[in-house]
């Protein structure tokens, strides 16, 4: 079986969990989260929270692109369980030799504003103000930069200050801080950094925002199809026809970019200019999409869009969330530009000219 | 439908025919032949520069070798369209003989024309023009009017095209004629596409100016204009069953986002290294939007190198594309807002933002204008 047929099995198998255990009007009737155990124990049964760590080390061994795959799949069904982080830790603990604990693991730091620090002795502090999940897994997975390679350290949840929080889109996404907690196993790794982590995140969040936009325009479409109004269904109206051909192109500019910036990491070298201009655009560029996105989808659904028991907002809310963590749209723009403002208006050509 | 841009890749030999390409226009920019800066110098020598690139083998290069081609990939051909592109290099006379003249020759021409023809825009010899709009048609491609009347061994034009680029030097039209009046059932019936002889005796141009200063535009009056049965391009009143392939290229290429593009390197070369905050969010924003474009478009360029009509993906690019190219020369005057005015490269930023201000508007009109491009987008989407 080659790599592609795999994949397609991974994406597969991935989809029919979402598909039977993440329906969202399912999750919205549940208000008390019953829901969450089930399909956590379903993901977890099937391996894809260990994706990219490698069998060794209990994981899937999956290749990035076969991951990410996965991931634009689990912003397609905006899921709401630390499925994504746990695939990110796996990548690092399967970078520091570390083997995979059971359970979700949540990463840090989460934010470019989060300070992470760990010693000579693998104790770790930390500060975090907005970490997703933190109080729903069993372990965190710290990264920092040492010398000329990243120190990785996997802390128990349980030793760690968590103050709750919720994201935009209602999610737990709560403060951590850590003042010198001994570490559950630590290892410093040659050849990594933190920033390199980071990159992973954004192009993670990235192809989550992708997806769910995904399905935000097929609601939308569908629902424009199905609304009567006037004496006919929306759909028919040229100025919804326009909106909706507007959230198209965002939409398309999301996955492009945030599969572009995919495929960059898998093949790029980390600290290169390619790399940074392939990530930074993607996560700012679906961070705009999902702006843009959003406010149509909404405007085309009117007031039922809005309501609670609609499903809209859980692709919607989602997507803009997840602007928030790895880098938002300022952050990566700043690093972008000066990048950029360091060189000439050659040096810019010759850049994009090498994607 | 599911919104697929897959992360195509340029291939090693495409980047090594791009260092090549670079080569040949540094050394056109070192002799004079046109200033990167200035499009106005390079229309002077627009003929001759045609016949170097020609000399390259880069106009015609995906066509068949039978024709004078090279059978060489859209993906060879997208690189050098944009160097040509960012270089600013007066490639008016072959371009659009090149994008899409040529292609509909080759898939619609009789084989006595693809062989007359053909082999003369791979010299660089031929310059083409398209004659679409007209006074009462615009948009509304099928409400043309300019009539062929049949006559002894062809047709007779008349009527009045307008808007028409480079007519005034172009040594061929391929141009939609009426030749039955519309059906009930069909609105799109009737017009026919005929490759017209510029030199033919009866044609008269009047030069329309545009904003930005340039001359290219015209009015294209035909009377009586003879046009033999051979030069019938593809069926006789079906000429929009042949319409739609030709959008994909003509649509998601790169001169779709690269109109004004030289004010942002302009930009970075005006704020030389020392950028506040704002500019840099500002230009970090502005790359990161132009690397989504071109992944996109270089994603076309792989479906049409694959045989497919992405007709609605190249939709999506130029909607996209213009609108970005159209806003930039005013995000870039925001930017340049507190910059000092005095160092050389500001005053140049300016001047050339003048230029790029005024050609702004045009831009999401020519080609497909943003509404008909959004109702193809919405048709994609199974809206209509």
């Amino acid at each position: 079986m080659d790599t592609e047929q795999s994949g397609h099995l991974v994406t597969a198998a991935a989809q029919r969990i979402f598909g039977e255990l993440a329906d969202p009007q399912a999750i919205i009737r549940d208000p008390g989260g019953a829901w969450k155990a089930r399909l956590w124990g379903a993901l977890e049964e099937s391996g894809l929270p260990a994706a990219w760590a490698p069998e060794g080390l209990g994981g899937h061994a999956l290749s990035l692109e076969e991951g990410f795959a996965v991931v634009r799949a689990a912003g397609r069904a905006a899921l709401a369980v630390p499925l994504v982080e746990t695939m990110l830790a796996s990548w690092v603990l399967g970078r520091a030799g570390l083997r995979m604990p059971r359970g979700a693991i949540g990463v840090i730091p989460a934010g470019t504003r989060d300070r992470v620090t760990i010693d000579d002795a693998g104790r770790v502090s930390a500060r975090c103000a907005r970490v997703p999940f933190a109080r729903d897994v069993a372990h965190l997975v710290a990264v920092c930069d040492a010398g000329r390679g990243a120190r990785v350290a996997l802390v128990a949840a349980g030793d760690c200050g968590i103050a709750s929080g919720l994201s935009l889109a209602g999610d737990a996404c709560d403060a951590v801080t850590m003042h010198e907690v001994p570490a559950v196993a630590w290892a410093e790794v040659a050849g990594l950094d933190a920033d390199t982590f980071c990159m992973l995140g954004a192009t993670a969040r990235a192809l989550q925002i992708a997806g769910a936009l995904e399905t935000a325009l097929e609601t939308s479409v569908r629902y424009a199809g199905e609304r009567v109004a006037f004496g006919r269904p929306i759909a028919k109206f040229q100025a919804i026809q326009h909106a909706l051909a507007r959230m198209g192109g965002e939409v398309a500019a999301a996955v492009a970019v945030a599969e572009s910036a995919a495929d960059a990491l898998a093949s790029l070298a980390p600290g290169s200019d390619g790399l940074l201009l392939e990530v930074a655009s993607a996560k700012l560029r679906c961070g705009e999409a999902a702006e843009t996105a959003a406010a149509i989808a909404h405007q085309v659904h009117g007031a039922i869009g809005s309501s609670d028991e609609h499903v809209l907002h859980r692709y919607t809310l989602r997507a803009l969330a997840w602007r928030e963590d790895f880098g938002h749209e300022s952050y990566w723009s700043r690093r972008l530009g000066r990048l950029i403002a360091g060189g000439s208006g050659e040096d810019l050509w010759k850049l994009l000219a090498t994607r | 439908m599911a919104l697929q841009f897959d992360p195509l890749r340029l291939p090693a030999h495409c980047q090594a025919l791009r260092e090549e390409v670079r080569r040949f226009l540094a050394e056109e920019v070192a002799a004079g032949t046109f200033d990167p800066r200035d499009p106005a110098v390079g229309e002077h020598n627009e003929k001759a520069f045609a016949r170097k690139v020609a000399a390259r083998g880069w106009i015609g290069m995906t066509w068949p070798t039978q024709y004078g081609g090279q059978a060489r990939s859209f993906l060879e051909r997208y690189v050098v369209t944009e160097e040509m592109r960012v270089a600013n290099a007066p490639v008016r006379y072959f371009f659009v003989a090149d994008r899409q003249s040529g292609s509909t020759l080759i898939r619609y021409a009789s084989d006595s024309i693809k062989r007359a023809i053909l082999p003369g825009i791979v010299r660089g010899e031929l310059c083409f023009c398209i004659g679409m709009s007209e006074p009462d048609s615009g948009s509304d491609l099928f409400a043309a009017r300019t009539k062929a009347t049949p006559t002894q061994g062809g047709w007779l034009i008349n009527g009045t095209k307008i808007w028409t680029s480079n007519a005034h030097k172009a040594d061929y039209m391929i141009g939609l004629f009426r030749t039955s009046p519309p059906t009930a059932d069909n609105r799109r019936h009737g017009l026919t596409s005929l490759l017209v002889d510029m030199k033919s005796e009866g044609i008269a141009f009047n030069g329309i100016g545009q904003l930005g200063g340039s001359r290219d535009w015209n009015e294209v009056v035909f009377q009586d204009v003879f046009v033999p049965v051979s030069h019938l391009i593809g069926e006789v009143d079906g000429a929009w069953k042949q319409a739609t392939s030709e959008l994909a290229y003509e649509r998601s290429g790169p001169e779709r986002f690269l109109e004004t593009f030289g004010i942002l390197t302009a930009l970075v070369d005006a704020v030389d290294g020392d950028a506040d905050d704002r500019t840099t969010v500002g230009i970090g924003r502005l790359v990161a939007q132009i690397h989504t474009l071109r992944r996109m478009s270089v994603s076309v360029a792989g479906m049409l190198q694959q045989g497919r009509e992405p007709v609605v993906e190249a939709a999506i690019v130029k909607d996209l594309g213009t609108v970005w190219e159209q806003g930039l020369p005013q995000r870039v005057r925001d930017l340049a807002a507190f910059l000092d005015d005095d160092a050389p490269a500001v005053a140049e930023l300016h001047a050339r933002l003048t230029h790029a201000l005024q050609i702004a508007p045009k831009l999401t009109i020519q080609g497909g204008t943003t509404e008909v491009l959004r109702g193809i987008i919405a048709r994609g989407l199974g809206l209509r």
